[in-house]
């Protein structure tokens, strides 16, 4: 069951003004202007014993993905495909507003709409993860790990999710004569095939405004929220509408577009977290 | 699924089950079929039959959940086990927890909760029978609910999920067109107002396509608030 939000961060109606005000003169209390994120570092590798990982700081907000590999059942619809589940916590370090438990709907609604916008391009090839066909195959699990939430959770996961993805590594193996499969998870092979690379912008609707990557400030006075994925080549491959409020159509159509140049930036931060990692990705733009 | 190849838009740019693209499947509504709660409807796309009913205002169950400037609002979609070819475990999958939200939040700008601080607004989605489209057919149901409850409402909302088949924009998909579809874009949105409340896109449309896609949808949406204000005034005009 879901319920209208009874614990969120009472924000006066004086501070919504304020930053009503402050949009109008095309400024934010950071001192961005109103379509561009925060500063963004994304590091890879941050966790040896996963198969992938990253941490993406997206302003304060931090975001740390871990990417597990293992050994499972193909579904039976699918075959010859190999499996991806993407899931998200809210862990109660990162927010007073978070509490220990299983995923709540915010936590479920994030992880799949990550999960959405990575499959529906097939951004991690599925067929290349068949081991034994129709028998055993390759189970990547993306676990996000909300650690200090300061707004935009949509933007700093999927920025996390597809660096360690980019990052992720199979472990090698051996098929046993028994057909069981033997893996060793301490050597390292290759690289998941990365068909596209997928990011989101997340655009706030604030009054009469569009602010692009709001703070948490920012997204308990916004109205409603739509997070936009795009590809490699800017092609919109997933759309969330979040939040309790409403759009119109030419809201929407604006968001998208708008959206378009955020994404450019973040394709530009992982590009750059790669080189730094002596990585180097092949991001076509 | 979507693994068979079987043609879905013919050479006469007909549908797999004889529909022209910018065609819904046969929409019937009722309202007040439940006896116990404030107000019901069931609604039906096709072979997609959904169920909804609306408790309250009433009191929370817990204090701790009372919001002191208006109404909560608490909403469950939830799909029966025989509605699927395959059982449906009855406990709250991910994907219903997500449409519960989707769901509620397509309402809340809606429903004038302001007038009932203090109180829930209970609503209760269940699909009976799932072909594609439950969640638009979802909000719809719960729209024609609320007006049978007679909470106050800004405007009634109905919804129509757009796809793309083989290259074609069609109008609200069924399974098998969901299945090996290339986008489904849900949409729900009160039209009397200009207020588009869920929207979703899975899958890869370019914004030519978005633009039109949101066309079609909200034209039919159109013609589905109509159909509730007419189902709506039979059932509530009397003559004496």
């Amino acid at each position: 069951m879901s319920l209208t939000p009874y614990r969120i961060p009472i924000v006066p109606e004086i501070k919504k003004q304020t930053l009503l005000s402050l949009y109008d003169k095309g400024l934010r209390p950071d001192k961005r202007d109103l379509y561009t994120p925060r500063d963004l570092t994304v590091q890879v590798g941050v966790i040896e014993k996963a198969e992938g990982s990253a941490l993406v700081k997206l302003g304060r907000t931090q975001v740390l993905a871990g990417v597990k590999i293992e050994v499972g059942s193909p579904f039976r619809d699918t075959p010859d495909e190999g499996v991806i589940t993407v899931n998200a916590e809210f862990v109660p370090l990162a927010s007073p507003y978070f509490e220990p438990g299983p995923p709540d709907e915010n936590a479920i609604e994030l992880a799949r709409v990550v999960d959405r916008s990575l499959r529906e391009v097939n951004a991690v090839d599925r067929k290349s993860l068949v081991l034994i066909p129709g028998e055993k195959v390759w189970i990547v699990f993306v676990d996000l790990y909300i650690l200090d939430h300061d707004g935009n959770l949509f933007d700093a996961s999927m920025l996390a999710a597809m660096a360690a993805l980019l990052n992720a590594r199979l472990p090698d193996y051996e098929e046993l004569e028994t057909g069981e499969i033997l893996v060793k998870k301490e050597v390292k092979k290759d690289p998941l095939k990365i068909n596209h690379i997928v990011v989101s912008t997340t655009l706030a609707k604030v009054g009469r405004h569009i602010i692009v990557d709001p703070s948490l400030e920012e997204e308990t006075v916004s109205d409603t929220r739509l997070v936009v994925s795009y590809d490699e080549t800017l092609r919109v491959v997933g759309i969330q509408k979040t939040g309790p409020s409403s759009l119109t159509k030419d809201e929407i159509i604006k968001m998208i577009n708008i959206g378009a140049d955020s994404a450019k930036i973040y394709f530009k931060a992982l590009a750059q977290a790669f080189q730094d990692a002596g990585l180097p990705v092949k991001l076509e733009l | 699924m979507g693994k068979v190849s079987m043609k879905l838009i013919n050479e006469e740019g007909l549908r797999h089950d004889g529909r022209r693209p910018d065609e819904m499947r046969p929409v019937t509504m009722e309202v007040g079929v439940l006896s116990n709660s404030d107000g019901s409807a069931l609604v039906s796309f096709g072979r997609t039959r959904v169920l909804a009913a609306v408790y309250g205002p009433r009191e929370p169950p817990q204090r701790y959940m009372i919001l002191p400037d208006r109404a909560l609002l608490r909403v469950r979609y939830h799909m029966a086990p025989f509605s699927t070819s395959e059982r449906k475990s009855p406990a709250p999958s991910r994907r219903e927890i997500e449409l519960s939200k989707v769901i509620r939040e397509a309402l809340e700008d809606i429903v004038l909760t302001h007038l009932y601080p203090r109180t829930s607004i209970d609503i209760f989605i269940e699909v009976l029978q799932a072909d594609g489209g439950t969640r638009t057919a979802a909000v719809t149901a719960a729209s024609l609910a609320l007006a049978d409850a007679g909470i106050p409402m800004k405007a009634l909302v109905a919804g129509v999920a757009v796809g793309k088949i083989e290259g074609v924009l069609v109008l609200d998909v069924d399974e098998i067109e969901d299945g090996s579809g290339e986008a489904d874009m849900p949409v729900a949105a009160a039209p009397d107002i200009g207020k588009i409340t869920l929207f979703q896109l899975n899958g890869v449309l370019t914004r030519e396509e978005i633009e039109r896609g949101l066309d079609m949808a909200l034209n039919a949406i159109q013609k589905l608030v109509e159909m509730e204000k007419e189902v709506l005034r039979k059932k509530y005009t009397f003559n004496v």
